[in-house]
């Protein structure tokens, strides 16, 4: 119970960043999000991003801040293997089943639905 | 003949004399609805794209005045029309299919009067014997071209304005029921430094209150002279500011008197924030409310005051401010 209430704030604290970043900064939602991408990806390399979604769970791991992360985590590990050239091929490696649903979900979704304007 | 710095008068009173209106769904919900000509219950107007929906309602806005009037498209000397859409593709395609000899325009939302302003000034020429001038805006198209696809559902803030789907034509001749035309005021350009595209009403309210003190100083009139004087689309946020602008700059204009096109369309629905926006919004409310109302008797003069923020979004990408403007033309029921 006491993670669920953690969740809600941390990833309501990240929404509500966000909501500042164009509100206040009048940021457009595009660079919104690559800012919390970014966000993410440079909180995961001072390895501050897993004590965050060991602690809020969901809180942490659904906003788009965690895609940052995870792209960080996946070039590391792959560099750890392969050398320098693993930057490179292990940017997608965690984030890939991500982003082709995004696209495969997308691309049915826009054969199906008609835009109502 | 030029009147002052920047003003026509009109010395032969060319006449409206057949005006239509039609507009989407949306549109059809509003406190106006009543005095469109047609109302569209699909945005897509049985079209495959809402650029193709936008064509489909200058069409048929032209078609309906013609008809209105017993006109063909053969007795029309000029069609002169102007919309939002990237090289004003809605007007030219229009004017493909209707074969009249054509002018294109741009002045943003100001294009229903810039339009109406260069129509009169043909005819007062003699250089027409019927002009038809008209403008057309499609909220979804708008959308698409200057912000974002409504589908890609970004947020919007207060200020923001919901882009009117609809278009309206007039066609202007010698003789008619009227009202007439008497004078316009052609508007520079004023930037103000507004650089938010969701705040399009704070950018022109300086453009219009701009043209209407150039109107009253060219024709040695003051705002006494009209029943109604209104702006063309700067909804709640802009109309607030216009008039501000007014009591700084000592014009006196009455409560009763001044209003905006922008706030009558749609009236206080909270869905289209700060109220209506696009060439779509002066030119129905104008064509069709408005000379409505004079045709009853309420209104005997009017100023309409047509604001245009011309912008592009490639403009605004590169952080460039909006500069805006606008055209003012006086109708007077004879």
């Amino acid at each position: 119970m006491e993670k669920l209430i953690w969740a809600f704030l941390v990833g309501g604290s990240i929404c509500a960043i966000g909501q500042v970043m164009m509100d206040v900064f009048r940021m457009t939602p595009a660079h919104t999000m690559t800012t919390l991408v970014v966000a993410g990806a440079v909180l995961g390399g001072l390895g501050l991003y897993e004590p965050l979604i060991e602690f809020a769970g969901a809180g942490a791991t659904i906003p788009i801040s965690s895609f940052g992360n995870s792209l960080l985590k996946g070039a590391l590990s792959e560099a750890k293997r392969n050398g320098i050239i693993g930057v490179l091929t292990g940017i997608f490696e965690i984030t890939s089943a991500g982003i082709s649903a995004a696209i495969i979900f997308g691309f049915i979704a826009s054969l199906i639905f008609k835009p109502k304007g | 003949m030029l009147k002052g710095r920047q003003s026509w008068q009109f010395d032969t009173n060319p006449v409206i004399v057949s005006a239509a209106t039609v507009g989407g769904p949306f549109e059809g919900k509003g406190p106006l609805a009543e005095d469109f000509d047609v109302i569209f219950d699909d945005i897509w107007l049985g079209q495959d794209s809402f650029e193709k929906a936008e064509q489909k309602l200058l069409e048929n806005a032209c078609n309906i005045a013609m008809d209105k009037a017993g006109l063909k498209p053969e007795d029309i000397t000029f069609f002169l029309s102007g919309d939002l859409m990237n090289q004003i593709i809605s007007s030219s395609f229009t004017a493909r299919r209707l074969g009249i000899p054509y002018m294109g325009l741009f002045g943003a939302c100001s294009s229903s009067m810039e339009g109406l302003a260069l129509a009169c000034k043909l005819l007062d020429n003699s250089g027409a014997r019927y002009v038809l001038a008209a403008t057309s805006s499609h909220n979804a198209a708008s959308e698409k071209q200057y912000r974002y696809p409504t589908e890609y559902g970004a947020q919007k803030p207060p200020t923001a304005q919901w882009t009117v789907t609809g278009a309206g034509a007039v066609i202007i001749g010698k003789d008619g029921p009227g009202p007439v035309i008497t004078g316009t005021t052609i508007g520079r350009v004023v930037d103000m430094g507004v650089s938010d595209p969701f705040n399009m009403g704070a950018a022109m309210a300086p453009a219009a209150v701009d043209t209407i003190e150039n109107h009253f100083n060219d024709f040695g009139i003051d705002s006494d002279y009209y029943d109604l004087i209104a702006t063309g689309d700067l909804g709640f946020t802009g109309y607030t500011i216009a008039k501000e602008l007014f009591k700084k700059k000592g014009i006196k204009i009455a409560e009763n008197v001044y209003t905006d096109c922008g706030i009558l369309i749609y009236g206080q629905n909270p869905v289209v924030f700060s109220g209506g926006s696009g060439c779509g919004c002066s030119a129905t409310v104008t064509y069709g409310h408005l000379l409505n109302r004079m045709k009853k008797g309420e209104i005997r003069r009017m100023l309409i005051v047509a604001t245009g923020a011309l912008l592009s979004p490639m403009s605004y990408q590169q952080k460039e401010t909006i500069p805006c403007i606008a055209h003012a033309v006086s109708f007077e029921m004879s």
